[in-house]
């Protein structure tokens, strides 16, 4: 429990880095799976775990989908541990009983997670095994979302790293391709696919795809861009089969999505004039949004702790089109090399750490008396109670905020605490 | 393996922090991985407790296994020792670091720390969270109850409430209105434990002539342990619901040796009429169906039928440790019992006994949501909706005034329903209207056509004819009647429905 905090050097892109190890307050890979099952669509998530991995999935599922959801826990009992029964025969047991209750399964992931990782359960030869099994009708694929590997969003960098082999080799004579990583809700996804076409950027492809039985093709002439910052596993899975990751800032707000966009339409040797055109419409739309919750943000100092790794682009987009000022912007991760168009916007003097040590975060915070503190459920009433404003971190992985006509709902999350605070008389 | 959609319980150690929430000056120190701190969110967002829970996790990763998980665990207890400064200590394993066999009491022994260590053993694959709480209390009791300090045996009696803790079910409420009952009575109270009690008040348990179990799931062991111990002899009476709440006066009444009746004649009693006066007559034998933990579903059975006139065509509780008390339940209401934590079993069951009222938890509230059932909540686990504002308790004459209402709200309203069926074509009581009190919670698609109720044949087989009778039919029984209609039409072979299989299936399910 001790919190290291070795002030790196300032690199030649940003600001000192505190570095601490201590207890971390953040989900695990397995709360991916919230958004994964509802954005693929034709897949199951089934996590091999333990009475705490179904409840933590529960419990932050919430009540929003208590449908019968694309995702199950197969809960490890004593008799699995104490060698009564063979694990591997015990979930071929309970796979088989769900692909015969739910037929329309396509794709099946097992999930790992702390339990099943201890007891080394080996969960690819258990997909290697259950795939020849199920051949022809279901595939079964498998990644890690435990605890002891994965923080929260890097869930979804698991998966969709796991969904990289699956994806079918671009033939070689075909033209360049774009292909968007990281999972956006329908309705952005569709506004960036329009977009690019009309950019005259067609050959395109989104993983995850809304269902696996659609992956698209990658090569060396893959162009990948990343929606989300935290798919450091992803992209490296992506970048062996040949694709060439386009540097680019992340698609929030006004500049960070013509930034992006640009990325892709200057490798695709678009003019500057087209893209001008095309863009200009989304680009002043996102402009005039975030003009009317500039007056409540400009000015006030917020805080991140460490939650989904969009603390870094959230706050570059806060500082720079919002006038918001980050006091502390912390991350569980700090992938440099994805970040690099973002980190030297951040303002001079942003104190950035990775890692965690809740108690002595809290402390700073409490020091620092931002306006905002962007923080996990766990935290947020007992800062309010405190006095301290926040807003709840996982809002911003289940939202729409990407692109042009989400800016100014993005910008909205972070002021509406504060509009609340202002209005509030009791 | 056990395939888990939704659970009733979380894990054991999730049990262990309602029980170290609940109290002050306690800390719980929890080897565990990061991922675990979710259940933070639990008290903090469900509960809107403004405190966070006072556990301190290890957050071990892969990185440490095999290595430092120990020392790592060692230094988390130093820092929650410096940092919080409690009174006492609980130290245990989640399912993870119970795998890696660390030991966390012995550790915590070899530290020698400056306050007394309650060591949980809660094994995370075969136990669930009520038991962990329960053996959680027992064993802070044990750990920390002085045993030089014995029962008062004072002419004014002395008692200890157990059994409430955080994230329960109108805990809160019913201690206050139990307090009231005891206070009535002149009897003084010791302590509430955990709900409240420090580690220096468990001290001084033993002080207490008699204890009151309210809550038998998390309180019972350490009763009983209490009983042995200081020969405090208990109160088992669940004073949920009128004849449990004079039951439970005359038994405490008669243990402290006090008049019963200054707190029996309760003028805040109003359940009791409520229940007599005329426009309850429509609730008379209303099929209910029960499920939730043990305790309360077997009060609400006997308020179902005792009190309110209902006849109890389902229950059922998740936790299997206390399922005697709800077999003999169920067979003193000719049901079989229904004891299960598979909520995918309990859907079945209430779709098949086709109740006009579900009572259950918050899992049993979507169910009948997708049933198109009316519904009340009656036990954990419950959502953040179910942690009102207001005074609500379930326990007491207030708490049965509470369940009357809370019970009776779903129903369409008896007069009410006279008047649906009277004036069903005038524009005021049109089907559109729903009941009056409803329109905010329940769109009349839920009532009208019940989502998950799939017809049993294709809607075309209705003949015109009949489709328009069934319109007649008050909407609030439409989904109900269409349901057996169609499944009688499939059970007779019949082609076709038309009004004469409406009238055949009326008569074949008439009661
Ligand atoms: S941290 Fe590990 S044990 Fe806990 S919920 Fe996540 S995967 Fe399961």
């Amino acid at each position: 429990m001790s919190g290291v905090g070795i002030l790196e050097a300032p690199g030649a892109d940003c600001a000192p880095v505190l570095r601490e190890r201590g207890q971390r307050e953040v989900f695990c890979g397995l709360t991916g799976i919230v958004w994964l099952h509802r954005k693929v669509q034709d897949a199951f998530f089934l996590v091999v775990g333990s009475r705490t991995c179904a409840h933590l999935l529960q419990s932050a599922a919430g009540v929003m989908i208590f449908a019968e959801p694309r995702f199950a826990t197969a809960i490890i009992e004593e008799r699995d541990l104490a060698g009564m029964a063979d694990c591997h025969e015990e979930l071929d047991r309970v796979v088989d009983r769900l692909l015969a209750r739910r037929p329309e399964i396509r794709t099946l992931f097992l999930v790992g997670s702390c339990p099943s990782e201890v007891i080394k359960l080996d969960l690819s030869k258990a997909a290697e095994r259950l795939g020849t099994k199920h051949a022809g009708r279901t595939r079964i694929l498998n990644y890690s979302g435990s605890g002891i590997e994965t923080t929260f969003t890097e869930g979804e960098d698991a998966c969709l790293a796991s969904l990289v082999p699956e994806m079918p080799v671009a033939a070689s004579g075909e033209g360049p391709s774009l292909l968007l990583v990281g999972s956006l809700p329908d309705i952005v996804e569709d506004q960036f696919l329009r977009l690019f076409a009309e950019l005259g950027i067609e050959n395109i492809g989104c993983l995850p795809a809304r269902a696996v039985a659609d992956l698209p093709a990658v090569g060396t002439n893959t162009r990948i861009l990343l929606a989300q910052p935290f798919l450091g596993e992803t992209l490296s899975a992506l970048t062996g089969r040949g694709a060439v990751h386009l540097p680019a800032p992340f698609p929030f707000g006004a500049e960070g999505t013509t930034g992006w966009l640009k990325a892709a339409a200057d490798a695709f040797g678009l003019d500057d004039m087209q893209f001008n055109r095309v863009i200009a419409p989304g680009r002043e739309r996102a402009k005039r949004a975030l003009e009317r919750q500039r007056e409540r943000l400009d000015g006030k100092r917020i805080s991140f702790l460490p939650d989904s790794q969009l603390e870094i682009p959230l706050a570059r987009f806060l500082a720079t089109e919002c006038g918001m000022v980050p006091v502390e912007v912390g991350t569980p991760y700090l992938h440099r090399s994805i970040l690099a168009d973002e980190l030297p916007q951040l303002p001079r003097g942003t104190r950035i750490s990775e890692g965690q040590d809740v108690d002595k975060q809290l402390d700073r915070v409490r020091a620092d008396q931002p306006d905002l503190t962007v923080c996990g459920l766990g935290l947020a009433n007992p800062l309010e109670a405190e006095g301290l404003s926040t807003k709840w971190a996982i809002e911003l992985v289940f939202s729409p905020i990407h692109g042009f006509d989400q800016a100014g709902d993005l910008a909205e999350l972070f002021a509406r605490p504060l509009r609340r605070r202002d209005v509030l008389q009791v | 393996m056990q395939l888990s959609v939704w659970t009733y319980e979380g894990p054991p150690h999730v049990g262990a922090m309602r029980v170290a929430t609940a109290m002050e000056g306690m800390h719980y120190v929890l080897h565990a991985p990061q991922g675990d701190t979710y259940a933070d969110l639990l008290f903090t967002m469900i509960e809107r407790r403004g405190k966070r829970p006072p556990v301190t996790y290890t957050t071990f990763q892969a990185r440490d296994l095999g290595k430092d998980t120990a020392q790592l665990f060692q230094d988390a207890a130093r820092h929650a020792l410096e940092r919080f400064e409690p009174q006492a200590l609980l130290v245990g394993a989640s399912c993870t670091a119970e795998l890696i066999q660390d030991d966390p009491a012995g550790l915590a022994e070899a530290m020698r720390l400056p306050v007394p260590v309650v060591p949980l053993e809660l094994p995370s694959y075969q136990r669930k969270e009520c038991w962990g709480a329960s053996e959680t209390f027992y064993q802070i009791v044990r750990t920390l109850a002085d045993r030089d300090i014995t029962p008062r045996g004072d002419s004014v009696a002395l008692a200890n409430i157990l059994g409430p803790t955080a994230l329960g079910f109108r805990h809160r409420d019913d201690v206050r209105e139990v307090r009231a009952i005891l206070e009535t009575l002149g009897i003084e109270v010791n302590l509430v434990a955990p709900l409240g009690a420090s580690p220096a008040d468990i001290a001084r348990i033993g002080a207490a002539d008699f204890n009151v179990v309210l809550y038998p799931e998390t309180g019972d062991e350490a009763a009983r342990w209490l009983e042995r111990t200081f020969h405090q002899p208990a109160i088992r009476t669940v004073p949920i619901g009128i004849g449990a709440t004079e039951e439970f006066i005359r038994g405490v009444a008669a243990l402290a040796g006090v008049d019963p009746e200054p707190a029996l004649a309760d003028d805040q009693s109003r359940m009791p009429w409520w229940s007599r006066s005329v426009d309850s007559t429509y609730l008379t034998g209303k099929r209910v169906f029960i499920f939730g933990d043990a305790t309360h579903a077997v009060a609400a059975a006997r308020i179902a039928h005792e009190e309110l006139g209902f006849e109890v065509c389902g229950l059922g509780c998740y936790n299997r440790e206390f399922a005697r008390d709800v077999r003999a339940a169920a067979q003193q209401y000719g049901v079989d019992p229904l004891i299960t934590d598979d909520h995918l079993e309990v859907e079945e069951a209430i779709a098949a006994a086709q109740p006009e009222l579900v009572l259950g938890t918050q899992m049993e509230r979507h169910i009948a949501k997708r049933l198109g059932l009316p519904c009340a909540v009656i036990s954990s686990p419950v959502h953040v909706q179910d942690f009102p504002a207001r005074h609500s308790p379930q326990m007491g004459f207030e708490g049965a005034n509470v369940i009357f209402d809370t019970w009776v709200h779903p129903l369409v309203m008896g007069l009410e329903e006279h008047l649906l069926t009277m004036f069903r074509d005038d524009f005021e009581f049109s089907d559109d209207a729903g009941a009056s009190h409803l329109h905010a919670h329940a769109p009349k698609r839920t009532l009208a056509q019940p989502i998950a109720l799939e017809p049993v044949m294709g809607g075309s087989l209705w003949t015109d004819e009949a489709e328009a009778e069934l319109k007649k039919i008050p909407f609030f029984v439409r989904g109900k009647a269409r349901r057996n209609t169609e499944l009688f039409a499939a059970n007779e072979g019949r082609a076709q429905i038309d009004l004469e299989t409406l009238y055949d299936a009326k008569a074949h399910y008439a009661r």
